[in-house]
């Protein structure tokens, strides 16, 4: 394989296993004797627990045990945890109510925990949980953020007075209302940010196992960061020390955060295997992936902006409501704070910038990071405002975002960030182009004659990816470091091995990361392994969320550094040159200037058995490690351009037209990228225009807790997108690379809005846009 | 899912006995509504009687003007069998849009009338069309058959085997699917027949209905125009999520209004 690898759209190694059906997934695996868990949940969404009657149950045959809260309790297993400590802004730390796996004395939303029952099959376990008698006292549920500070209403949690978790706030609030003291125009909305559920397509699942001999516990689980999980199970909830715990994360049928969290279900079934001496496994159904999953999203916002007579941005304050669901979960307060107010100076030189966010409990399931994480919510909040006061300054979409591009890099916005490196006129051109902008009047007029309703919007995002300087969010209040780690390993007859701290759950790695190696060292792709998933394996990771694979990727470039110079240092012994000569050509080490060379696998046999170097000098063997933790964030960004049409009569909104140009710094996988793209930009149309989390507001009860009612994007939802790229090299890491992944689901929501909008002629609009409400719209025009 | 016997007779007759001698038994054809609510335990039959095995209640035939259809024929049978496609279109494209490619190679005609949901496509083009419905006891007319929310005419043991469409002068189905679920929303069947003009809507309602005032319309002049200023009454129809009965309302009128235009 003489071509570059790198850059490559080479096709994914692990698809063959996952089309085929050959995967192993959690489910997938049975263990000898495993015993079967079924979770009795909260029917109701606010209550007490007076007494729980598991004696009828527990009779049952085949049942082999009944577990609540109280038996965590005795065991003295801790409970769930935020990892992320945010101050509200009068300095007091976060009032996180405490989160026992299994519910004590109270069930805060419908799907809550209440006991694990444990049987020989899955459907004895659920004849058993019938016959648990739980005797509630139910409470009133508070169901949306706009009223979960209300007097009278439902407290969740003691610790948090009128369920505020925090108020946090970022920037300058004097410099920011100067600003608008100054303005010839203030432009407002009013936005909410629809509470999204994730919908993996593998339901999560748990295995938990005991080895009596051995005093380990080994959890098989649907995780995202399987290190991070065992990190948390033994240092906060107290399952069992590290090395007593190992953490397998198999193949993953995907996440988008959702499997990033520590859940109930995985502590428990863990904790009760060794209580019941049998592996205990649970795979959850579609409907309890529905209620217990965390959810994304879910904010409510008042945005206002102020602009001088030409449309130069002056200054922005926003102020936001954020449901953050019956508890913190894992990294649920870090979504509407630092991954959400840093990303509000949008692609723009905005001089003051102010935001505040309430943090509250609702009745509903726990909320935390979902495919862009707080940046798709900053995204919507300032593309809605910038679409909005172009129109109501009479400037094209278009120019106004020119007029306040940031244009010299490095950039320090008012909140924080500080952005490297981009070219946004770049993207926002090459988009202009892909949709053919200047004959979008015409388009407009020929939809017309058709009865149809025409808009156009526009979504010049930027994110912030690569998560994250350890330092950095240390400083913030992250619990942990955010580097990664790669450990290389050349075989003897020349074959590699890379463990890598990310995670692929359908983001490709094998692919890419193999391209990297393989490139590397000029050996053919399929004789590189990549390694993942295991805390038996990988030393330490910290996982794949939050576009970080740049992270990643570069902890191995680091340890493919080392694997390098110290096969140089090899050659030079074998060849008899100076390592300084030995330069790797080709998959060969070769004494510059001469014939003498080595191949690679030559090389890796040479450093087995060293035979000729001196072994007291240079290690026998080849294998490096490299941990990496990141300069700074990677900085994507780019142009989303949608056209919708609209049938006046029916309210049915088509999307017409959908170009993406993305700047993602360098690319390895032209093909995944794309992939990501698409699928980024359909989970974007499924949020403005398809899902939503719904709860009854008197009840609690999940309305949308099916696919009856929840609407995933389908095919025929989508139409075909235009995508290009752009590249500006990301300068803070060796590959040039800033990542993907969540792009298209930050950058694609407010398009989809700004074209309705447009195309109806009102100024706010509700994610999503059903077909009811676009009609209900409609109407409200007349 | 609960423990139930399964049950496979090989005749309607044994079918029925095993009804009798069964407590709580279900007959099962398809299983497209009764499983997924098997799997959900909210159902807990004793019995499940699978009448896959019946020989003879899947054909399809046209006979005497009329096209006369199983109980037992899959949806996706219906929908690409040259004899409806040539005698009514309009039922054989009501069928493929019944679901999924899934449903619809196990889902059938019988299973979904005999169910009645409020929102399936079926019922419409029974109604629509004044079709008949013969069971193992009686003939029933399809104005008589559909009484309510999830409730037929049947009675207990009583299983459909066949259903008799008369062919129409022409006739089309607008179904407005509901964003999620793909079931009706809104579905308006508009048939011209030699008893009259019919116009049956499902999705909107409990139950499937026959608008009336529309087809005294049509009855007048068979054109979209005819219908497109019909307000409907909005206060029986159903409101959820996906839409407020006045949205229902409106739909009937458009999709009403849709299928006189493209009936043929």
């Amino acid at each position: 394989m003489t071509a570059p690898l790198v850059g490559a759209s080479v096709r994914r190694k692990e698809d063959f296993r996952f089309i085929t059906g050959q995967g192993h997934y959690t489910d997938d695996i049975s263990r000898p004797g495993q015993a079967y868990a079924y979770f009795l949940r909260s029917p109701h969404a606010h209550a007490k627990i007076k007494h729980i009657d598991a004696g009828a149950a527990r009779a049952i045959k085949g049942v082999a045990a009944i577990l609540t809260g109280a038996d965590l309790a005795a065991d003295k297993i801790g409970g769930l945890i935020c990892g992320w400590m945010i101050h509200s802004k009068d300095g007091s730390p976060m009032k996180a109510g405490a989160h026992p796996a299994l519910a004590v004395d109270r069930v805060r939303y419908v799907g809550d925990h209440i006991a694990i029952v444990i049987a020989d099959t899955l459907a004895i376990a659920r004849d058993a949980a019938e016959k648990i008698e739980v005797d509630y006292e139910l409470l009133s549920a508070v169901t949306t953020p706009d009223k979960a500070q209300a007097s009278g209403v439902a407290q969740l949690h003691n610790e948090a007075p009128r369920n505020t978790a925090f108020q946090w706030e970022l920037g300058n609030k004097p410099e920011t209302e100067a600003a608008f003291k100054a303005a010839a125009h203030k432009v407002k909305l009013k936005l909410k940010n629809n509470r999204l559920i994730p919908n993996a397509m593998e339901p999560r699942a748990a295995i938990g196992e005991y080895d009596q001999g051995s005093g380990g516990y080994t959890l098989y689980v649907t995780s995202q960061n399987p290190h991070v999980a065992r990190l948390v199970m033994s240092a906060f909830i107290g399952i069992a020390p590290e090395h007593k715990l190992r953490v397998v994360a198999p193949d993953v049928g995907g996440g988008f955060g959702s499997k990033i969290f520590i859940y109930a279900e995985e502590v428990v079934c863990t904790w009760a295997a060794k209580k019941v001496g049998r592996p205990v496994k649970w795979t959850a159904e579609r409907s309890e992936s529905f209620l217990s999953d965390a959810h994304g999203r879910d904010h409510v916002t008042e945005a206002e902006m102020a602009l001088d007579a030409e449309g130069k941005i002056l200054g922005f304050r926003v102020k936001t409501l954020a449901n953050m669901g019956a508890y913190l979960s894992t990294f649920a307060s870090s979504v509407p704070t630092y991954l959400y107010g840093t990303l509000l100076s949008g692609q723009y030189a905005i001089p003051a910038i102010h935001v505040e966010v309430d943090a509250v409990y609702t009745n509903t399931a726990p909320v935390d990071a979902y495919r862009g994480a707080g940046r798709p919510e900053a995204t919507y909040v300032v593309e809605r405002v910038v679409e909005e006061a172009a129109r109501q300054l009479k400037i094209d979409p278009a120019e106004i975002r020119r007029r306040n591009f940031v244009r010299k890099f490095p950039h320090q916005t008012p909140v924080i960030m500080n952005y490297d490196i981009g070219d946004y006129e770049a993207s926002l051109n090459a988009a202009l182009k892909l949709i053919d902008y200047k004959e979008w009047p015409a388009r407009k007029a020929e939809a017309k004659k058709r009865g149809k309703l025409r808009g156009i919007g526009f979504s010049t995002y930027i994110e912030a990816c690569g998560l994250a300087p350890s330092a950095a969010v240390g400083s913030l209040g992250a619990g942990v470091g955010l580097w990664e780690s790669a450990e290389v390993r050349v075989t003897p007859t020349g074959q590699v091995e890379v463990f890598t701290g990310a995670h692929s759950h359908g983001q490709g790695h094998e692919t890419t990361f193999a391209q990297l190696v393989a490139g590397r060292f000029g050996i053919p792709l399929e004789n590189v392994e990549i390694i993942h998933g295991d805390t038996n394996s990988v030393q330490f990771g910290m996982g794949t969320y939050g576009s970080r694979t740049s992270v990643g990727m570069t902890a191995i470039v680091k340890a493919l550094d080392k694997v390098e110079a110290k096969a140089k240092r090899i050659a030079a012994h074998v060849l008899e040159a100076s390592a300084a000569d030995i330069v790797l050509e080709n998959g060969e080490f070769k004494v510059a200037g001469t014939d003498r060379k080595l191949a690679f696998h030559e090389l890796a046999l040479n450093a087995y058995t060293g035979h000729k170097f001196p072994t007291h000098e240079i290690e026998p063997g080849l294998k490096e490690s490299a941990f990496w933790d990141p300069l700074n964030f990677t900085f994507p960004a780019g142009c989303h351009i949608c056209e919708v049409e609209i049938d006046p009569e029916t309210g049915v909104t088509k999307i017409a037209a959908f170009v993406a140009v993305d700047d993602f710094g360098n690319v390895i996988n032209p093909m995944i990228v794309e992939g990501q793209v698409h699928g980024g930009i359909a989970q974007g149309i499924g949020q403005a225009m398809l899902e939503h989390g719904v709860y009854d507001p008197e009840s609690g009860q999940l309305i949308t807790g099916s696919y009856m009612d929840y609407t995933m994007p389908r095919a025929d939802d989508l139409p075909n997108y235009k995508v290009g790229l752009t590249v500006t090299p990301c300068p803070s890491n060796p590959l040039g690379m800033k990542g993907c992944g969540e792009a298209g689901a930050i950058a694609s929501p407010p398009a989809v809005i700004n074209a309705i909008t447009d195309a109806l002629g009102v100024k706010e609009f509700e994610m999503p846009a059903t077909p009811l409400r676009v009609w209900q719209a409609i109407q409200a025009r007349h | 899912m609960y423990q139930f016997n399964y049950l496979r007779p090989k005749s309607l007759d044994e079918a029925r006995k095993l009804f009798e001698s069964n407590g709580d038994a279900k007959f099962i054809a398809g299983g497209q509504t009764l499983i997924p609510t098997l799997k959900q335990r909210l159902a807990q039959p004793t019995a499940l009687i699978d009448l896959g095995a019946i020989g003879g209640l899947a054909g399809i035939k046209v006979a005497g003007g009329a096209v006369v259809i199983g109980a037992g024929a899959k949806h996706n049978d219906v929908a690409t069998s040259a004899d409806v496609l040539k005698a009514i279109p309009a039922l054989a494209h009501l069928a493929s849009h019944i679901g999924d490619p899934a449903v619809r190679h196990l889902g059938t005609l019988g299973g979904s009338i005999a169910n009645n949901d409020p929102a399936a496509d079926y019922p419409a083009a029974v109604l629509g069309l004044g079709a008949e419905i013969k069971t193992t006891s009686r003939t029933i007319k399809a104005d008589d058959f559909f009484t309510g929310m999830f409730e037929t005419a049947l009675e207990d043991g009583e299983i459909i085997t066949e259903i008799t469409f008369p062919v129409p002068e022409k006739a089309a189905y607008m179904k407005f699917p509901n964003p999620a679920s793909r079931y009706a929303m809104v579905g308006v069947f508009v048939a011209k027949t030699k008893g009259g003009v019919r116009v049956a809507v499902t999705g909107a309602a409990s139950s499937v209905f026959r608008e009336r005032t529309m087809e005294a319309a049509l009855a007048k002049s068979f054109t979209p125009d005819a219908v497109a200023n019909i307000k409907v009454a909005a206060g029986n129809l159903n409101s959820d999520l996906h839409g407020t009965a006045e949205y229902r309302a409106h739909l009937v009128t458009v999709m009403a209004k849709r299928a006189v235009a493209a009936a043929h």
